[in-house]
């Protein structure tokens, strides 16, 4: 009887505090971003790969390499047109799920992305230029033509990040009795969080594109094709994405300082910290049930020493911060470690393949290894994925932080807007088996010798016609 | 001019921009569709991939482009649109999504039974999407958008401005995809292609030209507003759409493509004119003025600043990617 009581309670409860579309919008804004994220990456990263491979094509008249740039060109140009329809798709989702969001504070986030656009706009431009290229201009020249969307990528992480960095650490702006005045455009593209923000994404996006493509590589020296071609591959991409390792765990670490007085719900979700230990301890796993953490593995002080840079400065705890401005605390608390788990582990084997290196074992030979290669791309993009889950999830309820509540920003909806999540999951799902079938197609074409790959309008006769 | 009106200007030129590039790219889809088997349709499909290829992601930008500076430069009417125009802009999503998306998949299919299933999915959508963004353009123009976001979600686009703003949309693509794969047929020395297509750009312009001015018809009695300012202000707008539209048909007709793709360029960029000068000072038409819709001053200068960044750093690459495209060795079939 109790029981039933407290459900009807709580289900009014929850009707009277959530409208119906609320939901249903936060997973069709979770689908549609951590669906392009994936791409995101390539088009921010994959530009910088294929220039380092282009160009030790023309200088060294490598034709491995210059083959090697050439099939990373087409596979890109397939990545980067699903990556600008599933882009298009967000600043649709901006406006049509998130009308409190874009409607009152339009004008205060709307500059960077202005910048953003103009980043993308110069981005397409050179992709096509540097994709029909091919073949059509002075090879100097045209691997010239990479540059700009690896520069254009960085303009234009930076920018989205900012107006991320701005939902964190709002500035800019004023309220004055409700109103939003005193609109400061420039202060939140260079927002003082903006920049380390940028640099976790940035070197996260090498990360993964790196070790997505090397461990293509890593498949093919696993299936036996052990040529110049595979262990260049490989290796390319492999340096990025070691680099980028090796740095992403003190990125990470200086973008949390502050984070206790930045965002401390955030943090003590981050830690599991429900009541405020001196020191904290670091809880690896465990959840959180009715206020009692459970089953988690805990190392005393260095939960002090890794957030707070303090032997015994307490993680301030959720008990400290009003129940209704609590986030989600067990998803932001294991994906938060997800990242980190993940992120040391891809530190730790690029560190140990660079150092086996030195000493003149190479563990490409090494079955094992080359397993974990293949491993490590899937991985470093569930790394990306647990680590946006983690911040966006971690700033619950909160859609600009103390601020807007996501519930204040979402759209008129009744639950009718589940609809479009399961049309949205059905288009997404399609889209991206396509997009295997198509890549697959044409890797197998490649290795059957097949260099061109005419596009097969017509029956056998009159396809070569175009080649 | 005044910032608010400077900012809107700018708005204004990504919508024809886009209208007009972005355009003939989709409306390459309606040739696309209509190019008939896979024997009899393989050049042509071969041309409109050759063609829409090196451009389509740099000419899809400019929708962004609008988006971005409507919601930076106007947030509260873009939030309203958003809110009311939900179905219509979906569904220009969805058509959006999959038409980029299969157009890709298409140029890189392994089997001609993959690159069939994609093309009709990039064909079929490339001819909704600007129906839907038509419908979209009805509904501001016909005052059925109120400021608080609160309209109707079916009778905001399903009326007869937007009805025939979707039809006109999916028109003028087709019309400006024409001329362009004529010429290209053209300079890469298709001329039985050419021909083929000359016809049905001609057959195409006639339709769609007489559409557009049978449309001032029920908009006179639908959207009195904008009835108003293109038998006013726009007038001259309008009789330059028919006079261009005329010289683009004579072009065609005397086989002098290079030259028609300039005048079907005036002739979509006039009407899409007529639309933005006849519906102004509004923003949204009835319920709110582009002055009385602007955002924050210091971020309407904040946007100007980067519509200059864009002047100066976007458009001569563009202008460059439009020359390679139109130049000889750009014009040999597909390595």
């Amino acid at each position: 009887m109790l029981t039933t009581d407290v459900v009807t309670a709580l289900s009014r409860l929850v009707t009277e505090v959530e409208p119906p579309g609320l939901l249903p919008a936060r997973e069709q804004m979770a689908l549609s971003l951590g669906w392009h994220i994936v791409l995101a990456c390539f088009g921010v990263a994959f530009p910088a790969m294929i220039f380092v491979m282009h160009l030790r094509g023309i200088r060294r008249d490598d034709p491995v390499a210059l083959g090697l740039a050439r099939r990373w060109a087409k596979v890109s140009a397939v990545l980067f047109a699903i990556g600008a329809v599933s882009g298009t798709v967000l600043s649709f989702e901006m406006g049509l799920l998130w009308p409190g969001l874009m409607g009152t504070y339009g004008d205060v986030l709307g500059l960077p992305f202005a910048f953003e656009g103009l980043a993308f706009f110069l981005e397409a431009i050179f992709l096509g230029i540097y994709l029909y290229g091919w073949g059509r201009m002075p090879g100097r020249r045209h691997v010239l033509m990479v540059l700009p969307m690896a520069i254009t990528g960085i303009i234009g992480a930076y920018c989205v990040l900012a107006v991320n960095a701005w939902m964190n650490v709002p500035t800019g702006f004023r309220l004055v009795d409700g109103e939003v005045t005193d609109v400061q455009p420039w202060a939140v593209l260079f927002n003082r969080h903006a920049f380390l923000q940028f640099a976790h994404m940035w070197v996260g996006a090498y990360m993964l594109t790196g070790f997505s493509v090397a461990g293509v590589y890593a498949v093919g020296m696993l299936r036996g094709r052990r040529d110049a071609h595979h262990r260049l591959g490989f290796l390319v991409p492999f340096v990025f994405a070691s680099i980028a390792a090796v740095t992403q765990p003190f990125v990470g670490h200086v973008l949390g300082f502050g984070l206790d007085e930045r965002q401390p719900a955030k943090l003590a979700a981050f830690e599991l910290a429900e009541t405020t230990e001196s020191p904290s301890p670091l809880r690896l796993g465990g959840i959180l049930v009715d206020g009692e953490v459970k089953g988690s593995i805990d190392i005393p002080y260095l939960g002090s020493l890794i957030a707070m840079n303090s032997p015994d400065k307490p993680v301030p705890g959720l008990d400290a911060i009003p129940e209704e401005d609590h986030p989600p605390v067990n998803l932001t608390h294991l994906a938060f470690q997800t990242m980190i788990g993940i992120g040391t582990l891809l530190a730790a084997a690029v560190v140990w393949f660079w150092f086996q290196r030195r000493r003149g074992r190479d563990l490409l030979e090494r079955r094992w290894f080359l397993r974990f290669a293949a491993a490590a791309g899937p991985l470093a993009v569930i790394a990306l994925e647990a680590g946006w889950i983690a911040t966006e999830v971690g700033r619950q309820p909160w859609i600009v932080y103390d601020v807007l509540r996501t519930t204040d920003a979402v759209g008129d909806y009744t639950a009718a807007l589940w609809w479009l999540l399961g049309i949205s999951t059905v288009v997404y799902t399609a889209m991206t088996v396509g997009a295997v079938v198509v890549l697959r197609s044409m890797a197998r074409r490649w290795r059957a010798g097949d260099a061109d790959l005419p596009s097969p309008y017509a029956p056998a006769v009159t396809a070569g016609e175009g080649a | 001019m005044s910032l608010e009106l400077a900012v809107a200007a700018a708005l204004f030129v990504g919508v024809i921009a886009y209208a007009v590039l972005g355009g003939a790219d989709f409306g390459s889809g309606f040739f696309d569709l209509t190019a008939g088997s896979s024997r009899r349709g393989a050049e042509l499909r071969t041309l409109v991939d050759h063609s829409i290829g090196p451009v389509w992601e740099a000419n899809h930008v400019w929708l962004i482009y609008v988006l971005v500076i409507w919601w930076t430069g106007f947030p509260e009417s873009f939030a309203a649109a958003m809110s009311t125009l939900v179905l219509p802009l979906l569904l220009a999503l969805l058509g959006i999504v999959l038409r980029g998306a299969s157009f890709a998949f298409r140029k890189y299919a392994a089997t001609l039974a993959q690159a069939r299933l994609f093309g009709i999915v990039f064909a079929t959508s490339s001819i909704i999407t600007p129906f839907f963004l038509g419908t979209v353009a009805g509904g501001i123009a016909s005052g059925r958008v109120p400021l608080d976001g609160a309209g109707d979600h079916w009778s905001s686009w399903l009326n007869p401005t937007s009805l025939f703003g979707g039809v006109i949309a999916v028109g003028t693509c087709a019309f400006l995809a024409g001329t362009f794969l004529v010429a290209d047929a053209r300079r890469s020395g298709q001329d039985r292609l050419a021909d083929e297509l000359r016809v049905r750009a001609l057959g195409v312009g006639a339709v769609t030209g007489a559409i557009v001015f049978a449309a001032l018809v029920p908009i006179d009695h639908d959207a009195p507003t904008l009835a108003a300012g293109l038998e006013g202000r726009a007038a001259p707008l309008v009789v330059l759409a028919g006079l261009a539209g005329l010289a683009t048909m004579a072009l065609l007709w005397t086989r002098r493509y290079a030259v028609a793709r300039i005048t079907a360029v005036l002739a979509v960029a006039a009407v899409v004119s007529g639309w933005g000068v006849g519906q102004y000072p509004w923003l949204l038409v009835d319920e709110v003025s582009i002055v009385d819709a602007a955002g924050a001053t210091a971020t309407l200068q904040g946007l100007l600043v980067a519509v200059g960044l864009a002047v100066v750093v976007v458009v001569p690459p563009l202008a460059y990617l439009f020359r390679l495209t139109q130049s000889e060795a750009w014009s040999r079939p597909d390595h």
